[in-house]
């Protein structure tokens, strides 16, 4: 079993094309989780339908008004401001900032906190092929416990087979929650400033974080290019570069994959599967 | 009456702080006595999230009755109105001249949220 992550510091370089054509591209049993949990996107390149979706619960406090004192070491002990104590008015409670820690039923005096489940987001199951299942984490509008939902469809996913992860953009919580869960990590970018700059910061995340990694960069018009020379200097293996396409692009556009206009890097992707095996020391 | 106005600067002469949540401090201004008080609010400025919650926790906490920003989020009106604090929003404007125009009438107010959450 191996488990890789599709992640990139910048925004839009190109994680979903990935992700996508390397699911379609290894043959038997593939899980794609689409981490990107915020804006799941892996099943508009997919017209089926739902096999099955799970809610994802956390606690979250609920105060019994008439044992509420009003002493506010709820709303001190609360550091994400989800609890507030005013006068002599009963704690108020802002689910979608609570991030379940569970501290403020700790310190309440008068046992007035009590836990409840509350659902912020969901998982969506879909068989997109033979052998092919895809499991999105889908966190709700307002809230912002996106690693909870990240973890939650990691669980989903059995052990025994190659898992695709589409992650979240940008280096915060939700890339580390996601590339925690991976083997071996992809950053995908692109030649310029801003894909450098975004690509510098992902590596020093995952250099932090002790993580197996490499570099694709998507978008290449050039063999030697900045992401290149950063890569040499780094000492980070470019594990592949794709070239930039309209035609890539226009499948892109229309819920295409870019197997489908350039089925020939097939074996590219096969190729890097294998580099990346050797870099792991692990068995497809 | 105590009116609560966002600030960065610490005076009648200082502008108001378009931003609520995240404003550094307030002036609370006595209409009674014509005094004023500064409120430190710069826990929130770089608050992981719920700053406006908080902010206007600390607000009703130092006993204001009113309140005049720049803007006021959903989770925020929602503590402002249950303690019934009247929020009046100002273009950009010296503080001063925000306490008069509210007390002539030239403030807009507002009791829902006019700008989304953030």
């Amino acid at each position: 079993m191996m488990k890789i992550a599709v992640a990139s510091g910048k925004g839009g370089t190109g994680k979903t094309t990935l992700s996508i054509a390397l699911t379609q591209a290894i043959s038997g049993k593939v899980t794609l989780l689409d981490c990107d949990v915020e804006e799941p996107n892996c099943h508009l390149f997919f017209p089926v339908e739902l096999d099955e979706t799970l809610p994802v619960t956390v606690l979250i406090p609920v105060v019994d008004e008439d044992l509420c004192n009003s002493c506010g070491k709820c709303a001190e002990m609360c550091q994400f401001n989800a609890i507030i104590c005013m006068d002599i008015d009963p704690a108020m409670v802002f689910p979608a900032l609570c991030h379940s820690c569970g501290g403020c039923a700790l310190v309440c005096e008068t046992g007035a906190i009590s836990e409840e489940e509350c659902v912020i987001g969901c998982i969506e199951k879909r068989t997109i092929a033979q052998d092919k299942t895809l499991i999105s984490g889908r966190l709700n509008i307002g809230y912002s416990l996106a690693p909870t939902v990240i973890r939650a469809v990691n669980r989903e996913q059995s052990d025994n087979q190659i898992t695709i992860i589409d992650a979240p953009p940008g280096t915060a919580c939700p890339f580390v929650a996601t590339v925690s869960e991976s083997d071996f990590t992809i950053l995908v970018t692109e030649p310029t400033k801003f894909g450098l700059h975004d690509l510098s910061l992902a590596v020093a995340t995952l250099r932090e974080m002790k993580r197996h990694f490499g570099v694709v960069i998507n978008r290449s018009e050039q063999a030697e290019n900045m992401v290149t020379d950063y890569c040499q200097q780094e000492n980070i293996p470019v594990l592949l570069q794709i070239p930039a396409s309209r035609k890539i692009a226009e499948s892109y556009s229309r819920g295409g994959s870019l197997l489908d206009v350039m089925p020939e890097m097939k074996l590219d992707l096969l190729a890097m599967l294998k580099q990346i095996q050797a870099m792991i020391g692990s068995k497809i | 009456m105590k009116i609560a106005i966002s600030t960065a600067g610490n005076n009648l002469d200082a502008q108001v702080e378009l931003r609520f949540g995240r404003a550094s401090s307030f002036l609370l201004f006595d209409t009674d006595t014509r005094n004023f008080s500064m409120l430190d609010n710069s826990e929130q400025v770089n608050a992981m999230q719920g700053a406006g919650i908080k902010t206007a926790q600390n607000i009703v906490t130092a006993g204001a009755d009113v309140l005049i920003s720049g803007h006021c989020g959903p989770k925020a009106m929602q503590v402002l109105n249950a303690k019934n604090i009247a929020v009046y929003v100002t273009e950009k404007n010296v503080i001063g001249t925000a306490i008069a125009n509210l007390q002539n009438g030239l403030l807009e107010q507002i009791t829902t949220h006019d700008v989304a959450g953030h």
